[in-house]
């Protein structure tokens, strides 16, 4: 396919890890914020074809992964009603809440429904105009517009029996948390080339300033992730500290003002609790007042709850880059994605997930037996 | 979650008041949402998320990266025997 095959191009891929070697002249962390890179990452081995000094941490850009555990437990509480029908993006039917999944409240009898689209979900309350239908609006600004979209529709129809459970994300907030804690390792960042497309660049760039540190827009595909690193590693060794952009042919400085437009319209920013990493002030996006008589939270008189995660997971530390998935005690061993004990073990994106499903962890233990 | 993949737009038309389209993706052929691209037009690449285009595949920057790229794949690959052995050697 254009655009991607070209970009998965195995001569251009191991040209641009020899121009890394070339580059390196002593160790740098960097870390990729969003899910679907690591993924990209672990599937192609990109972490194999870098000299040892360059290592990558994976950020939290998953954002199953970060849903927190509360936002389950009231999907799970709306699922469980009998005159409603839950609609969802497929990740998440397996994270587990506190007590239960999704897919067990679907396997019991609830009517929970799986979309690609938002405009999906708009169908299904369309098509029954006697039940009430609930989406379950997660993402980063990647998919605040077409969620956002989804409300405003619904809004303009006056379609009365749809509503969201909002659950939104953003990067640059988080990425200020990772900067400014004392414990960082981090050295250079490749943002996510989607949210970016979405948002431009701008706000990287004031963090390029206050933290100087390195940002590179980066794309998807094993070249275009290469080519960031390259783009990091010369920066580092040079001593500089600006923001360039990778992914020219889909990021502008400037981003998508229709679609920043749409989100500005519907979502307001408020904090927002981070699986795994805890609250952060004004990380997320909630409703607007205006747009409360899509609010499921509020038409179902949903009450602020508080769940304690499990202890032995370590997806905090994995999410913050300061430890990798094999160093979790139930990596592997008690946790996998068929019964997960945390979010980046449940979505195909999550780090640990990538791990287990690419067999990285053996890499690592035959590399470490080899040396 | 992320995930957006660029595809090319067969036709442009109005859907529940939101301008809509035919999306091209290796040969499967999706409905589209276009209201966030208005300057796309058919023949254009776009890059889709859950239903929606977010952009409009910048097809000049795309090649002259790539042409970049490319040469440098090539230069490589004329290197290769001297400077690091047979090319199906995998480090």
């Amino acid at each position: 396919m254009k655009y991607l095959d070209e970009y998965r191009d195995e001569k251009i891929a191991r040209a641009l890890a020899q121009e890394i070697r070339e580059r390196v002249t002593r160790p740098w962390v960097l870390m990729e914020i969003c899910g679907g890179q690591t993924h990209t990452i672990m599937r192609y081995g990109i972490d194999e074809l870098l000299p040892r000094e360059v290592e990558l941490v994976h950020g939290p850009g998953c954002p199953v992964c970060v849903t927190p555990l509360e936002m389950i437990d009231k999907a799970l509480e709306l699922a469980a009603r009998t005159d409603l029908t839950l609609v969802s993006y497929g990740d998440m039917l397996r994270v587990p809440g506190s007590s239960s999944d999704l897919f067990h409240a679907k396997a019991n009898g609830s009517d929970v429904r799986v979309v690609y689209s938002p405009l999906e979900a708009l169908k299904i309350a369309r098509a029954n105009p006697n039940r009430k239908v609930v989406f379950l609006a997660i993402g980063f600004e990647t998919t605040a517009p077409p969620n956002a979209m989804a409300v405003w529709q619904a809004h303009r129809e006056g379609l009365q029996n749809f509503s969201v459970l909002v659950s939104h994300v953003l990067v640059p907030p988080a990425m200020q948390v990772l900067l400014a804690a004392p414990d960082n390792r981090v050295q250079g960042f490749i943002a996510p080339g989607h949210v970016c497309t979405v948002m431009g660049y701008r706000q990287y760039e004031e963090m390029v300033q206050q933290f100087r540190v390195p940002i590179v827009v980066g794309g998807f595909e094993p070249v275009d992730l290469l080519e960031a690193i390259l783009m990091l590693v010369r920066q580092l060794e040079e001593g500089h500290a600006i923001m360039e952009n990778q992914y020219v042919r889909s990021v502008t400085r400037e981003g998508n003002l229709p679609a920043q437009q749409i989100v500005e319209a519907v979502f307001e920013v408020c904090d927002q609790k981070w699986r795994g990493i805890g609250t952060i002030p004004q990380s997320g996006l909630r409703l607007r007042p205006e747009f409360s008589a899509h609010d499921a939270e509020k038409i179902f008189g949903m009450a602020e709850i508080k769940v304690e995660e499990p202890t032995e997971c370590i997806s905090a530390q994995v999410l913050k880059g300061l430890k990798k998935p094999p160093d979790c005690p139930v990596f592997a061993n008690g946790c996998t994605p068929e019964s997960p004990l945390g979010a980046p073990m449940v979505s195909a994106e999550g780090a640990c997930a990538a791990y287990y499903r690419y067999r990285r962890h053996k890499v690592l233990q035959e590399r470490a037996c080899n040396v | 979650m992320c995930l957006a993949i660029p595809g090319k737009l067969l036709d442009i038309s109005q859907k529940n008041g939101v301008r809509a389209g035919r999306v091209e993706f290796g040969g499967i052929v999706n409905q589209v949402c276009l209201d966030f691209v208005p300057e796309a037009e058919v023949g254009d690449y776009v890059v889709v998320h859950v239903g929606f285009a977010l952009s409009r595949v910048d097809r000049e920057e795309a090649e002259r990266t790539y042409q970049i790229l490319e040469a440098m794949g090539l230069l490589e690959g004329e290197l290769a025997p001297s400077a690091q052995g047979p090319p199906e050697t995998v480090e």
